[in-house]
């Protein structure tokens, strides 16, 4: 099995092997940032700046790594990016900061980045690294925003904090709270599965 | 032959220095030191503004706590003092964050910012008084993690506007049904907790701190 080129690492991360959908990592984050599409994208935009800054981290010296401190180092890097994103937005995005909470540093922890650092960064160069950070990150943002903007509409009637809906519709207020985290994920699950099941059938055929 | 074996552990070539932990962990010290100076720097050139982006949010509130000038000629602006008061009473200690705004030398009146339980979690507000903290001017909830479409009502404009102009002598009192006068107020429907903890801070504070700040009213400006 030859390793992906950049080309194929950035285009599979958006879809193929869509971080949430696919490989049903960050799920945590997930489920927590996505009852409105301000919160989804700012997530998706901190991921990302983690992801590329960590991948191009380690794919720069992935032939210094050993066995057994690789992922002493993946996490070491993956900290210092995520603590820099917290800060920046603490300091030019206050209100967003204050709305994601521990959601932020939880970044940390969320297996997407270290799956990466493994993955592609520690074995490929740099600017493979990099497509394949930008397509996982992109992919992560699309499922956020999916997410998010089922939950938004039909919980507040709003997208981006601005009314979409008539305001007659009756909120459904479950839909932002954690239950309808898990409804809304649980169906998009099916939709995406049940998508690709049938493209399947169809090249089968 | 057991001399051979103990040439093979210790005299071996790579064995003695290679194994140690320091050295085969380099990089990652390294790398520590590096992004820990990266770290210090960010800090360094983003505290202030993140300092001032948490002053500013709890300041840019207070003007709208503050009654307007008596006389609509005055174009003074807002001058906000901010200390800490620390008020014991019934073997616990409550420390509150008391604005002191004043116009042209003038007390125009107190903000005292609070934090206390929720039905979720911690509800943080400001709790606007009249010069001589007899009257409630108006509330403000800073930060609140109550239920989305129930108890976070709170912080909306016609549940919190109640406050202003209760009086601040008498305890408030939550009511359900609607109808709240003289020192009621209306729980929000769903969420009489949420409504409930809102109130009790307020009642708290008022207990606390109305006769300091009346005295203090009473002072000239610090």
């Amino acid at each position: 099995m030859s390793t992906p080129s950049a080309g194929q690492r950035f285009i599979r991360g958006i879809l193929p092997e869509n971080p949430v959908y696919r490989q049903m990592l960050g799920l945590c984050a997930t489920l927590a940032v996505t009852n409105n599409l301000k919160s989804a994208v700012t997530m998706g935009a901190a991921v990302l700046f983690v992801l590329v800054c960590a991948n191009l981290m380690v794919s720069l010296i992935r032939h210094l790594l050993t066995p057994h401190l690789r992922i002493v180092i993946f996490t070491l890097t993956i900290a210092t990016f995520v603590t820099v994103a917290d800060r920046l937005l603490a300091a030019f995005l206050y209100p967003m900061s204050k709305a994601l909470g521990p959601y932020i540093p939880l970044i940390i922890v969320n297996c997407i980045i270290i799956c990466r650092c493994e993955v592609c960064a520690a074995k490929q160069g740099p600017l493979t690294a990099v497509a394949d950070a930008l397509g996982q990150s992109i992919g992560f943002t699309l499922a956020l925003v999916s997410l998010a903007a089922v939950r938004e509409i039909l919980g507040t009637g709003m997208w981006f904090g601005f009314r979409v809906l008539p305001a007659a519709w009756p909120d459904w207020v479950i839909m932002v709270l954690p239950p309808g985290a898990f409804l809304t994920f649980g169906l998009l699950l099916g939709l995406t599965n049940w998508i690709s099941a049938q493209r399947a059938g169809k090249e089968e055929a | 032959m057991p001399p051979a074996v103990a040439t093979i552990d210790t005299a071996s070539p790579n064995r003695s220095w290679r194994d140690n932990a320091l050295l085969q962990g380099w990089l990652v010290l390294l790398l520590a030191i590096v992004f820990g100076a990266l770290l210090a720097g960010v800090q360094t050139a983003l505290g202030p503004a993140i300092a001032d982006n948490k002053r500013n949010e709890t300041l840019s509130r207070v003007p709208q706590l503050i009654p307007p000038p008596d006389t609509a000629a005055t174009s003074a602006q807002l001058e906000v003092d901010t200390r800490m008061l620390p008020v014991s009473s019934g073997g616990r200690t409550a420390v509150y964050r008391i604005h002191r705004a004043s116009r042209d030398d003038e007390l125009a009146g107190w903000v005292v910012q609070v934090a206390g339980q929720g039905y979720a979690d911690r509800i943080e507000v400001l709790l606007g008084l009249s010069p001589a903290a007899d009257v409630i001017t108006g509330l403000f909830v800073l930060d609140q993690k109550e239920t989305p479409g129930l108890g976070a009502k709170i912080a909306e404009a016609p549940w919190r506007g109640q406050f202003a102009g209760k009086p601040a002598a008498l305890p408030l009192e939550v009511i359900k049904g609607g109808g709240a006068s003289g020192n009621q107020i209306d729980a929000i429907t769903g969420a009489t907790i949420s409504s409930r903890a809102v109130t009790d801070i307020v009642n708290r504070t008022l207990a606390d701190v109305r006769d300091q700040l009346a005295t203090d009213a009473g002072k000239a400006a610090p």
